[in-house]
């Protein structure tokens, strides 16, 4: 009896977005990474396409890193008091791109200005030449003053900026659209919200193969069930044709998995003083390598004993 | 939903008069209406406006080449028009419509292979049309073999289970639902499934009703393709959330619009 052919033909594809820009494309990055363009599911390569290898973006703060836990302390050093200096480590550890987070702009996290963030960013630019992640602050109100100038002040660096939600998209879709950045899309662990948000950024003219989904992250053990299965859905449907998923996946990696009860409490059933650096490298691969069988195109990481083995589990997957 | 939009169809009577008259503008603002609001082919018929058939229909493709290149359903009952026309037919499209005598559809297989083109077959032979679920599915089968032997692919098939008028055939619609379901089985991936709406309702009031509750209820059994009026807003919406209760697509707030294509 013949074996049957069990390689599925699927309709859809992942859409490919390149993040950065050299100077011959009008910015000043010495490297550009492009993620997304599967045609078919995580690392089948006898089914077609695997589409670009997954890249790994090293998070930096602007300031207030100090509440991040000893292992990660340890691992950065002094470097975590300098966006510029620690971006530069980041891209000696091998990341691909730096996702700089301006978490010190929120108004309970120091309330930086607008000013002293574009500053830090322009420290970070001159510093590497990897393409950005520029994070907001998280709170909607200034997100809305702080965005519009960092992108203004990064126009042509071709940055990937953070984030579109359902409540909170007009402001940040206009910048990204004026100054011509990739934009993230955020939804709160809903493929139902997901779809709509892309929607809503391209009802108002953003092109959707500008966009980054951003569908929640959460570690091993804290809802990563759930994100797993979100992120599958939407592939299938992406894969399935529905060009309204299509986009490739970021994901939170290292703040999900560093705040694991595993990479952070204190000790307990077999977790140590002594050996809880192990466990929180340990936590932050394991979310990783599972969430790439979910689809995801780029990760946000954190120690680089873990990128490392993350990195060195890609290759193995794309050898 | 694979809908393929019925307006222009010489059987109306704006359509008539301008394949009468020539009349570019009438036909080319149907083909972009029709299109905009969710069509994904589009039906030409000249159905009985003028004697020659095949130079109306040659002037119809033109007219809507010439400001679409969406695909095109060439609706004609005669052989010897379908022939003339197809080669003429630039872009995408649909051969509508084979019988299912294994003598005819042979042919019509091969004029589809022949120019790249889908097939559209009718659950019809010499005897005319099926009066039970079993008939019908055997000329399905029988569609879906002719394509076979011919080298078209089944996923360029779309098998039409022959709907009558409700009023005069009660039991037609019934029997369209379950021959739907046995033909979705026949192959994986199966051929379309596809029916003539709009005659579910023939001389009947409410036919908008009639036609968007049966549809949804085909859908549910397995129809995926329809010739329809798309500029129906209200039926197209209920092929849409159909389709979405049958699990053919993912759900957002706004899935009406998602839906469409475009």
């Amino acid at each position: 009896m013949a074996i049957p052919d069990v390689v599925e033909k699927w309709a859809g594809k992942v859409n490919t977005v390149v993040i950065g820009a050299k100077a011959d494309q009008g910015g000043t990055r010495t490297s550009t990474v492009a993620i997304g363009g599967a045609t078919t599911l995580p690392f089948l390569t006898f089914e077609g396409s695997p589409g670009h290898r997954p890249a790994i973006a090293v998070e930096v703060w602007d300031s207030g890193a100090s509440v991040w836990p000893e292992a990660l302390q340890a691992a950065w050093g002094d470097v975590m008091n300098s966006p510029a200096a620690w971006a530069k480590k980041a891209a000696q550890a091998g990341a691909d791109l730096i996702c700089l987070r301006l978490v010190g702009a929120h108004p309970d996290l120091g309330d930086r200005s607008v000013e002293a963030c574009v500053q830090t960013v322009k420290d970070v630019l001159a510093a590497v030449g990897l393409p950005l992640i520029l994070w907001g602050c998280g709170a909607e109100e200034k997100d809305n003053k702080l965005l519009p100038a960092l992108s203004a002040a990064t126009k042509g660096e071709n940055c990937l900026i953070a984030a579109a939600t359902e409540r909170n998209y007009r402001t940040v879709v206009a910048v990204c659209l004026a100054d011509k950045h990739k934009l993230v899309a955020e939804s709160p662990c809903d493929v139902n919200i997901a779809k709509q948000v892309n929607i809503l950024c391209g009802d108002v003219g953003f092109p959707l193969e500008d966009v980054v989904m951003f569908p929640t992250t959460g570690a091993l053990g804290y809802g990563m069930e759930y994100v797993y299965s979100i992120q599958e859905r939407a592939r299938f449907a992406a894969l399935g044709g529905d060009k309204l998923l299509a986009q490739p996946f970021i994901c939170d990696v290292g703040y999900e998995a560093w705040r694991a009860k595993e990479a952070k409490a204190p000790p307990f059933e077999g977790v140590t003083d002594e050996n809880r650096p192990r466990w929180g490298v340990m936590w932050e691969a394991a979310t990783a390598v599972d969430l790439l069988q979910a689809g995801a195109d780029l990760l946000i990481m954190r120690h680089p004993d873990a990128i490392r083995a993350v990195r060195a589990r890609i290759d193995a997957l794309t050898a | 939903m694979y809908i393929i939009a019925e307006r222009i169809n010489g059987m109306f009577k704006d359509v008539k008069e301008a394949i009468r008259g020539r009349n570019a503008k009438v036909i080319q603002d149907l083909a972009l209406r029709q299109q905009a609001a969710g069509a994904y082919a589009l039906d030409v018929n000249v159905g009985p406006a003028v004697a020659d058939a095949q130079s109306a229909l040659l002037w119809l493709v033109e007219t809507i080449r010439a400001v679409t290149d969406i695909p095109l359903a060439i609706d004609t009952a005669k052989w010897d028009v379908m022939k003339a026309v197809i080669p003429h037919v630039p872009g995408k499209k649909i051969l509508n419509s084979t019988k299912a005598d294994m003598d005819v559809a042979t042919e019509y297989v091969g004029l589809a292979v022949e120019h790249g083109a889908a097939l559209i077959g009718l659950t019809i032979d010499a005897d005319g049309v099926p009066g039970n679920v079993e008939k019908r599915v055997e000329l399905g089968a029988q569609l879906a073999a002719a394509a076979m032997d011919g080298g078209l692919a089944l996923t360029d098939l779309f098998i039409d289970p022959i709907i009558l008028p409700v009023n005069v055939s009660p039991k037609s619609p019934g029997h369209c639902l379950q021959a739907i379901s046995q033909l979705r089985a026949l192959s994986d991936p199966p051929p379309h499934l596809l029916l003539g709406l709009s005659n579910v309702s023939q001389r009947c009031s409410n036919r908008h009703l009639i036609n968007r509750t049966y549809l949804a209820m085909c859908i549910a059994h397995g129809l995926d393709s329809a010739i329809l009026d798309s500029l129906d807003t209200e039926l197209v919406d209920s092929a849409i959330t159909a389709e979405l209760l049958n699990d053919k697509m993912i759900y957002c707030d706004s899935y009406l619009q998602a839906a469409r294509p475009g």
